[in-house]
């Protein structure tokens, strides 16, 4: 369960900012994950309310921008869209390829007042 | 709350401990001085990295029926960051010291202890080793490699699923490593979570064994696709068991194609030597 973890140090993202903009709370917070950054979106939304208790995220709205996975085949350069980590190109069937998109885990911006 | 359990109390808090002290007390943990309930993990140190492209944008959102001020911080800023900032200072501290460190992962009950042992017992007069042990309880692990007479720091995680890097960092301080050693840290017992968090290591090494199934390695991508080496251990099973090996490391390359293979038994030491080539040679 390590999107416990993760949501603590999304709250720990939170509470400095707040601190450096000497505001009180977080209206809202927009986080970018990609699908392939080892985050299940399930166990996130579970553990986020008690994560949040207490803080200065409690009762802020949270919006999740989902990335879809793309990678560029090492082998013919093919883009193609990775769903599971283990995907090959489509093109030529390789399984070498990098990551070009999915692996974000970022808070992209906070509201606060 | 705590940052890496999630507790509220200090008891499943993160310790990090030399089995050599806490042998001279008696067998419970929390005795004087040497409790480090350690302040967090990733979340609560504050290390102030802040980038300087954090200016705070004030826009005034011009909505003309909301007279609230509304501020709004654009970040961009990488929720894993703390722990990739210390792993790099892990790293530069590896680098400096020409440590060689590696991250040993795997399910729990795969064998990453008893390779560990083997591999410290037959190498240990050619080579400084040094140990970092993560599991959630215990200094079982710890004490084990205690015996053979290899420094060893345990840290015990509590509720926690994996090691971080700050976690390593303090222990590497405790463990005052001499220059050109091998420092393996074996990581807590987990095919998912220590994926994510980089402890600076040079190199991770998968450990899977022939009784957990040929199919773990697309069940469970995310930790072959970050590992350098598998290790497969109990090799000695195979007579018993209805495993194909080959299949199980072609699931492996689909997932990651760099992947080097190890097939070993830490019991009765075939394959070992493969190993410990390459371990003499990095």
């Amino acid at each position: 369960m390590h999107e416990l973890s993760i949501a603590l140090g999304i709250v720990d993202i939170a509470e400095k900012e707040i601190k450096k903009a000497k505001k009180n709370k977080v209206d809202l917070i927009e986080l970018e994950i990609g699908t392939l950054a080892g985050i299940e979106f399930d166990s996130l939304e579970f553990i986020w309310p008690a994560a949040v208790k207490n803080t200065v995220l409690e009762g802020a709205e949270k919006k999740i921008s989902i990335i879809e996975g793309e990678a560029k085949c090492g082998d013919c350069n093919h883009i193609f869209k990775v769903e599971k980590i283990y995907d090959s190109c489509p093109n030529c069937k390789s399984y070498l390829k990098g990551i070009i998109r999915g692996k974000e885990l970022r808070v992209k911006y906070l509201e606060v007042s | 709350m705590c940052g890496t359990c999630g507790c509220g109390s200090e008891e499943n808090g993160v310790t990090i401990q030399n089995p050599k002290e806490v042998k001279t007390h008696d067998h419970h943990h929390h005795h004087d001085g040497h409790t480090h309930s350690h302040e967090h993990a990733n979340n609560h140190h504050h290390h102030d990295h802040d980038h300087s492209h954090n200016h705070d944008h004030e826009h005034s959102h011009a909505h003309s029926d909301n007279h609230h001020h509304k501020t709004v911080i654009d970040l961009e800023k990488d929720i894993l960051q703390h722990n990739d900032v210390m792993a790099a200072r892990n790293k530069g501290y590896f680098e400096a010291k020409n440590i060689f460190a590696l991250n040993l992962v795997s399910s729990p009950g795969s064998g990453k202890t008893s390779i560990l042992e083997r591999t410290l017992t037959d190498l240990k007069n050619e080579k400084s080793f040094y140990v970092i042990e993560g599991d959630q309880q215990t200094l079982n692990d710890a004490n084990r490699i205690d015996a053979l007479d290899i420094p060893v720091i345990q840290i015990n995680t509590g509720k926690g699923c994996h090691l971080e890097s700050d976690m390593v960092y303090e222990a590497v301080k405790k463990l005052n490593i001499k220059d050109n050693s091998i420092l393996m840290i074996e990581n807590v017992g987990n095919l998912v979570c220590p994926s994510m968090f980089n402890l600076g290591e040079n190199k991770r090494v998968v450990i899977i064994s022939t009784t957990e199934g040929e199919d773990k390695p697309i069940k469970y991508p995310d930790m072959f696709y970050t590992s350098d080496i598998c290790i497969i251990n109990k090799i000695d099973l195979l007579p018993y068991l209805n495993i194909d090996i080959e299949k199980l490391k072609s699931y492996a390359l689909q997932v990651n194609p760099k992947l080097k293979f190890f097939e070993v038994s830490a019991t009765t030491g075939e394959g070992m030597k493969a190993w410990y080539k390459w371990l003499k040679e990095n």
